[in-house]
């Protein structure tokens, strides 16, 4: 049986495709697998808000910081260099991320006032003013400057002060400051809770 | 632009051998569920979804401690909650992480016909490629721990995936770290093996748990996550873990020996007509087809 070249061609052509069917690709076979979805997004450390264990944590934005970015949350995880946690967080903690990207969360102050059965949204400003004139009305009323044997105490006892488990030492001082300045002795901590 | 890609040893549905199979060498990964020490705080469930983007959907009260019955297309990693009476009538409330086990010889990867669908990187983890998924749910038949789910919307199916994309970059998955207790643990496979051991010896020696086991069943293989519990013989009591699990025999004989007897039977086919076209050449059309038209 006579061999053509055009023969030769077809079954070469055959031959090869039929190879790489079964299976003898020369090429290993990897798998493309989803982008990291942190792989270049800002770490930022944090603290948890939520118990007084104040497990830290770790923030990612997406954006390097530059100027013309606004940083946008797309994952909380744990902070494995946290002497607390190690890395670990509890459910609450681990849906940090919903506290951040939610609907409902509070963006600007609300102030349900004496007898009102709904809360209503004031301004910044007109809140602090608010806050102010009640300290200031609540300190004078209840100011205690002598106690019962005559001793200057110079107490206000119709206030106090609950910090938190992400305010920092400075911030922490500074409040202490503060607070006893005004004479605030009810100094708590939600560490205690 | 991560270029992270895994090597792949197993290929669903596909003709022939895996290139590069075996040329590389790759770890095992493993994971480690201590039921021993899980608190059932779900931290790795809420970790899980938070870190695949799904959204945190109702839950089903079931009369148990557990977020629903069981795991769905979008909720890849259920904590399953069982109130255990023991032979002494005291009561145990055993708690199992549930999730795909990453089976070294995986059933649904048997089962699928789609080519690509299903796929096992030389780490040990067992990936399902949507892009590549027809949808048929064949893998829910070769699975013995009822895992793989089916999304309505987009007619593919879901699992865990040991989260591969936080595993190739050198993280170890969302659940682990979550894990308050520490209960959870990731590394090798052999390392993985040696600490499960560790801890079902002093459950055994030091604790009232003298069934005190792992399970890594043989029957698949051995998996790529391993449990330490307190009744190794007794595994059914944790929401159902299979005593024996294995690829079912259907499945088995579907894909192994009547797969092959259809190809033989269809080169056979290929190969007589060929041999008969050899033989006796093309078929003569005779004359008399022709007679009723006109020449």
């Amino acid at each position: 049986m006579r061999k053509t070249r055009r023969d030769f061609l077809k079954a070469s052509t055959v031959g090869g495709t039929a190879l790489t069917l079964l299976g003898l690709e020369p090429t290993p076979a990897q798998a493309q697998l989803r982008e990291l979805k942190i792989a270049g997004a800002t770490q930022t450390r944090s603290t948890c808000p939520y118990c007084s264990v104040s497990c830290g944590v770790l923030i990612y934005t997406i954006g390097d910081k530059a100027k013309n970015v606004t940083p946008q949350v797309v994952h909380v995880e744990g902070d494995p260099d946290h002497p607390i946690n190690r890395g670990t967080l509890c459910p609450k903690g681990a849906s940090l991320e919903q506290d951040i990207l939610n609907p409902r969360r509070l963006l600007k102050p609300q102030v349900r006032r004496p007898g009102s059965d709904h809360w209503e949204d004031i301004p910044w400003n007109q809140a602090v003013d608010e806050i102010a004139h009640w300290v200031k009305k609540t300190r004078e009323e209840t100011f205690v400057e002598t106690d019962a044997t005559g001793r200057t105490v110079n107490r206000c006892e119709g206030i106090a002060w609950t910090g938190g488990c992400t305010d920092t030492n400075e911030f922490n001082y500074l409040v202490g400051k503060a607070m006893r300045s005004l004479g605030v002795c009810y100094l708590e901590t939600q560490a205690r809770v | 632009m991560s270029q992270a890609t895994l090597q792949i040893v197993k290929i669903s549905g596909h003709a022939g051998t895996v290139p590069g199979a075996g040329v590389e060498r790759g770890e095992q990964v493993c994971k480690l569920v201590d039921t021993t020490t899980c608190i059932g705080c779900k931290a790795c469930e809420v970790a899980c979804l938070e870190w695949n983007g799904y959204q945190f959907s109702d839950t089903t009260f079931d009369n148990t401690y557990q977020t629903m019955p069981q795991t769905a297309w979008n909720y890849w990693n259920l904590i399953k909650c069982n109130e255990h009476e023991r032979e002494d009538g005291t009561l145990q409330l055993l708690m199992r992480k549930d999730q795909c086990m990453h089976c070294a010889d995986p059933g649904c990867l048997a089962a699928c016909p789609a080519d690509g669908a299903i796929v096992q990187y030389a780490n040990g983890i067992v990936d399902f490629q949507q892009q590549n998924c027809i949808g048929c749910g064949y893998c829910v038949s070769g699975c013995p721990f009822d895992i793989p789910k089916f999304n309505p919307a987009t007619k593919k199916m879901f699992k865990c995936t040991l989260c591969a994309d936080r595993v190739t970059v050198g993280l170890e998955p969302a659940c682990i770290k979550a894990c308050p207790t520490g209960c959870l643990h990731f590394g090798a496979k052999e390392d993985m093996k040696v600490i499960a051991e560790d801890r079902a010896q002093q459950l055994r020696e030091h604790f009232d748990f003298k069934d005190a086991g792992v399970y890594d069943p043989a029957g698949v293989g051995g998996t790529g996550v391993i449990y330490v519990l307190h009744d190794v013989k007794n595994p059914e009591a944790y929401g159902g873990l299979p005593r024996d699990p294995h690829v079912p025999w259907v499945v088995r004989i579907w894909k192994g020996p009547a797969k092959w007897l259809g190809n033989l039977a269809m080169l056979g086919g290929i190969l007589g007509v060929t041999l008969h076209y050899l033989r006796f050449g093309p078929k003569e059309v005779g004359p008399e087809r022709h007679k009723g038209e006109q020449p």
